[in-house]
């Protein structure tokens, strides 16, 4: 059943038919996708969305395209694990991690590539495009070869290399472009103009391709038992993952399957690429585009195309908004690493270096039940972990050089 | 002098079609404003009631953000493209 209604600018309030248009003709505004919340509410309930697959598609009545078959390599209902070591360590009570490097391409963008493609080719799309940081091309590359569809991924040149194998693999068409990740962005807003039958899944696809993102909030609440947390601590590049998980928590509550919403929202950044933890902290409504200079790759985009919204969710929730150096990144990393088990990649020490200093700050309080979001999977950027690990010692295969070059260390450990 | 605008999708119905359009101006806004006099529409989609460039309005020239330059008060020179290019798009 789709309950879509049509197309609506986020802006100024026209109405559009829900093809592939993302902005608003008049005022260039986005548009979003409208749904009959009443009749969704009418008919979903724990029990229809528990009936159905252990994927992203469980929430289909509230995704923009409805299909038997989807463009599907089995994205979402990824694990949310307590956190209790990490918690202990940076002084919070009930800590989650939504653990969402398990997606089938180590990155939260499967959600939204699989629901983009899915539309895509509902509307007779046979190639698929994207401008990328490296985990949306991976994502894009492996659902068009799963679709049987044609790719075309643009990246900046200096992506880390498993970005590249991991999108080049698939077989599709990958293009090194000389520039920064918001030039490759405006190439393919400009080739969208020139090539209308391509999906540019965050482009001119981009209304549907956002939706995805909501469900993270879908599966946290549901996975929390049908409630809402506290607090949810999201990363933020373009912005939209963080406006669409807001979005995603209001419209459970919306056809009735939370009781209440009042989840706080805080956004993450790195500070060589922070427009919006910048805007947040001056209190400015305008975000300045900057030019990006940090490990956190996937993240730099320094002209946010949802930057404001996302500002604003932050704002309206009550939620913070700040940045951490690179050298806090790579703490980020290896503290979730070392605390719960999990290998995030540079995003990811974003979030929880973030987390970290919103704890310290008081920001993010104690008495919350908080989720942070670890969108991607650390094998995508061990690059830049390279200097900071690796073997505790190398040594002969002799019992000898053994006890001399770790007998006591290992007393240590066994010890704690 | 000479410039060319590259116009987007949203906005070819100002322009009969065409995706390039030549005008004359020495600044980005003053290529601007004469792409509004041979193409009526522009200024009133391109600008909000202060005359700066709406939220979801980007300028480039020569491939480059006029916010990293100065702005709709940037010099052109002759043969430089400006580029009228949505906000709303990636990540």
């Amino acid at each position: 059943m789709n309950y879509v209604t049509g197309l609506r600018c986020r802006e100024c309030g026209r109405q559009y038919p829900a093809e592939a248009l993302h902005v608003c003709d008049f005022c260039f505004g986005p548009l979003e996708v409208a749904y009959d919340y009443e009749r969704i509410a009418a008919t979903i309930s724990p029990e229809s969305i528990a009936a159905g697959p252990r994927t992203i598609w469980r929430y289909r009545d509230l995704l923009p395209v409805d299909d038997d078959a989807p463009v599907d390599l089995g994205a979402g209902f990824t694990p949310l694990l307590r956190a209790d070591r990490l918690a202990a360590e940076l002084g919070l009570g009930e800590l989650w991690i939504k653990n969402d490097t398990a997606n089938p391409t180590g990155s939260f963008k499967d959600r939204v590539v699989s629901v983009a493609l899915t539309k895509a080719r509902q509307l007779g799309f046979k190639v698929a495009a994207c401008a990328s940081t490296g985990n949306l091309a991976n994502s894009v590359a492996a659902h068009a070869a799963r679709a049987g569809m044609a790719s075309i991924v643009l990246i900046p040149e200096d992506l880390e290399r498993a970005k590249v194998t991991m999108t080049a693999v698939y077989g599709g068409t990958v293009i090194a472009v000389k520039g920064s990740y918001d030039d490759v962005n405006r190439l393919c807003a400009e080739l969208t103009s020139e090539h209308p039958s391509w999906a540019f899944v965050n482009v001119n696809v981009r209304t549907y391709y956002a939706e995805g993102s909501k469900t993270l909030a879908f599966e946290v609440a549901e996975q929390l038992g049908w409630r809402a947390p506290d607090h949810v601590v999201v990363p933020i590049a373009s912005g939209s993952q963080l406006t669409k998980v807001a979005k995603g928590f209001s419209e459970l509550v919306k056809v009735g399957l939370l009781e209440h919403q009042a989840v706080r929202v805080s956004g993450a950044q790195a500070e060589g690429c922070s427009p919006v933890a910048t805007a947040f902290a001056n209190g400015a409504d305008a975000i300045s585009p900057v030019k990006p200079c940090t490990i956190a790759k996937s993240l730099s985009i320094g002209n946010p195309a949802d930057g404001w919204y996302a500002l604003d969710a932050i704002r309206r929730s009550g939620g913070s908004c700040a940045a951490v150096t690179d050298a806090e990144v790579l703490d980020g990393i290896r503290l979730l690493a070392r605390t719960e088990g999990i290998f995030a990649e540079t995003a990811g020490g974003v979030t929880i270096a973030t987390l970290a200093k919103l704890a310290a700050s008081g920001d993010v309080r104690r008495d919350e039940c908080v989720v942070a979001l670890v969108t991607g999977h650390g094998l995508k950027t061990v690059e830049a972990l390279s200097d900071t690990v690796g073997p505790t010692v190398t040594i002969n295969p002799s019992l000898g050089d053994f006890d001399a070059a770790l007998g006591e260390d290992l007393l240590i450990e066994e010890s704690r | 002098m000479s410039v060319s605008v590259r116009v987007p999708t949203q906005l070819r119905t100002l322009t009969a079609g065409k995706g390039e359009v030549e005008v004359e101006g020495s600044t980005v806004g003053a290529a601007l404003k004469a792409l509004d006099a041979a193409h009526p529409g522009f200024a009133e989609r391109l600008f909000d009631e202060g005359g700066n460039l709406r939220r979801f309005v980007n300028v480039f020239l020569a491939d480059e953000d006029v916010r990293f330059l100065d702005g709709l008060e940037t010099p052109v020179s002759a043969g430089q493209t400006v580029s009228i290019v949505p906000a709303v798009a990636g990540g």
